[in-house]
């Protein structure tokens, strides 16, 4: 339950196409996240997956039926957004209730199923609150649970951790990964941050510009991109990427990851230390160089090296990654 | 925090400024009020001495009261501001979120067509709706001054509600389409109360303009059981001699329910009016 498979979807807002045809196939149970920059068209998508926007052309297929023309209430999913979106002038239990009594589902169900919800995210003392007696964690965590409640085929999050600070996102980011292994619903989850994406998917899709860049398992896509821009996407901190002529290396753009470039006196590539951060367990150093710019190294450990001092680098050259004009990996 | 950034002069300052605004706008009020209370001599002879007891007197009170259905002119004036106020801001809203939630052929013309009416004066159309009035029957009905000033409220409505409406979450609407609540629902339930502020401002500014009028009723129906209250206040006003004591005592009383229907506005109207310039 809950297979979705998208065939050639686009959607245009008047003139403006916002997703170009997108081909995808999300599998049973898996989770599954849309990342790209900013205004790619993720949010868009999710909408069209969701049925509150209509796709211009395409079929959208939920466990194999189409489902361009059912109302999103009937298309047996939930959806957390960014901001929340929880309805402030019902208390927690009765956001929570919402979706089922609108199926028309008995109250003694929907009490046992908002009550299981919230014992699994630990809401038990806030069901009597109202959204505006939340901490926004709390209020992203009511949220999920409403989600929960209906117990859908597919769950969609867009953005959902954007809003919280940072030790929040890792803890809700830890919730939402075990909710899918006790839940083993397929879910979608959108986000622009790298970060998120690679801890939490089964399966990565990279958006641009309304098209699919590529799709795969996190380390596929770390160790196997396809494009410029999907090297230089996934992976913090960013790809280094090198012209290929100056070190008589293959293709027009050379991507080496930080962690394969090496500080070596002999290096081939010559430099000098522009900005040291030390980090504890890895120490990043931007290396100022002549026709390749600003270059990042990662060390593991701890180092020291002297801002404006010389020095020199060498790449892993087994590890490189070669890349014609126009940014499509040479294999 | 603020506060105590501010000096001590341009508090002063400031409660000047407004003390002297409060004095200029209520003078007339109080002018009114006072003198209702007064003979017509002390009227004339004093008219800014406040009604102490030589002067007191009820006679435009007891007028009022005795002459023509008094309180029959205050019903109709109730039923056509209370039952305009009301189809104002339901037709209003409802207008205002397919505005500002449904993109369809046509919208913006639809909203250019109805802010119109912002601009151009409804009395400009005076004959045509009387025209209207006299070939529907509804000379001499309240239905025809609620017509009229549902009409005229409606564009102001429409214009402010649907810029506040364009600010309620889309989020939060969608939340509710996915959890099955109709249009309709999400409209009454999720959309109308975070634009509640909006609406008492909309209710104030359409309200008083109806409870003045002066031109419909005396237009559409001045018959004597449909008269409003402005309209009946008219007959203490003679060509030669008015009865100044009736006239002042029937406004003193003329002002009470707007007074009442302002207070139970007020709260969300300052809401309203300053929402977005303090958060
Ligand atoms: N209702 C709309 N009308 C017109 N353009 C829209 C609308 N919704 C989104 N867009 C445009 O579509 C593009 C993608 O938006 P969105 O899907 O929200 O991006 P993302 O979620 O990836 O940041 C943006 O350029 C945005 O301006
Ligand atoms: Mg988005």
């Amino acid at each position: 339950m809950g297979a979705l498979d998208l065939k050639s979807v686009t959607k245009s807002f008047g003139a403006t196409d916002v997703i170009k045809g997108v081909n995808l196939e999300v599998a049973e149970g898996e989770f599954c996240v849309f990342v790209g920059p900013s205004g790619c068209g993720k949010s868009t998508l999710l909408r069209i997956i969701a049925g509150l926007e209509d796709a211009s052309g395409g079929d959208i297929l939920l466990d194999g039926k189409r489902v361009n023309d059912i109302a999103p209430a009937k298309r047996e999913l939930a959806m957390v957004f960014q901001s929340y979106a929880l309805y402030p002038h019902l208390t927690v239990r009765d956001n929570m209730g919402l979706a089922l009594k609108q199926a028309g589902v008995p109250k003694d169900k929907i009490k046992a199923s908002t009550d299981r919800a919230a014992q699994m995210l630990s809401l038990e003392k806030l069901l009597d609150r109202r959204p505006a007696e939340l901490s926004g964690g709390q209020r992203q965590r009511v949220a999920i649970g409403r989600a929960i409640v209906r117990r859908p085929k597919l769950f969609l999050f867009d953005e959902p951790l954007s809003n919280l600070d940072a030790a929040l996102r890792v803890a809700t980011r830890i919730e939402i990964a075990r909710l899918h292994r006790e839940l083993g619903a397929t879910m979608i989850y959108v986000t622009h941050d790298q970060v998120e994406a690679m801890t939490l998917a089964d399966k990565i899709v990279v958006l641009r510009d309304g098209r699919v860049e590529q799709v795969g398992s996190p380390m596929h896509l770390y160790n196997d991109p396809d494009n410029t821009f999907v090297a230089g996407f996934i992976g913090s901190p960013q790809m280094n990427f090198l012209k290929s002529a100056a070190l008589g290396l293959p293709g027009e753009t050379t991507g080496i990851r930080p962690e394969h470039l090496f500080i070596k006196a002999s290096g081939a590539i010559a430099g000098t230390v522009s900005h040291v951060e030390k980090l504890g367990g890895e120490t990043l150093v931007y290396i100022r160089t002549e026709p390749h710019g600003l270059l990042t190294v990662r060390l593991f450990g701890e180092h020291s090296y002297q801002v404006d001092s010389a020095v020199g680098l060498d790449i892993d050259a087994a590890r490189a990654f070669h890349f014609d004009a126009a940014g499509k990996r040479l294999r | 925090m603020a506060q105590a950034r501010i000096s001590w002069g341009r508090t002063i300052a400031a409660h000047a400024i407004l003390i002297t605004w409060t004095v200029i706008a209520l003078f007339p009020v109080f002018v009114t009020v006072v003198n209702s209370f007064k003979s017509r001599r002390a009227i004339f002879a004093d008219p800014l001495a406040l009604p102490w007891p030589e002067h007191f007197d009820l006679v435009g009170y007891t007028t009022v009261l005795k002459q023509g259905d008094f309180f029959g002119y205050f019903q109709n004036s109730m039923i056509v501001t209370v039952v305009s106020l009301f189809l104002v801001l339901l037709f209003g809203a409802m207008a205002a979120f397919a505005l500002s939630e449904y993109r369809f052929r046509g919208d913006m013309l639809m909203g250019l067509y109805l802010a119109l009416g912002i601009m151009i004066p409804i009395r400009l159309g005076t004959v045509a709706i009387l025209e209207i009035m006299v070939a529907g029957g509804l000379v001499n009905t309240l239905t025809a001054l609620i017509l009229v000033y549902t009409a005229q409220g409606l564009p102001l409505a429409v214009f402010i509600l649907s810029e506040f409406m364009k600010t309620v979450s889309d989020d939060l609407k969608n939340a509710g389409r996915i959890d099955g609540l109709s249009e309709y629902a999400i409209f009454f339930t999720l959309v109308l109360p975070l634009v509640r502020p909006a609406m008492a401002t909309v209710a104030v500014f359409t309200m008083i303009p109806i409870w003045n009028d002066l031109w419909f009723p005396l237009i559409l129906a001045p018959a004597e059981e449909v008269k409003t209250i402005t309209l009946g206040s008219q007959v203490f006003i003679g060509q030669f001699v008015t009865n100044w004591n009736a006239v002042l005592a029937a406004l003193s009383l003329a002002i009470l329910p707007v007074l009442v229907l302002y207070l139970i506005f007020s709260r969300q109207l300052i809401r309203g009016i300053t929402a977005g310039a303090v958060k």
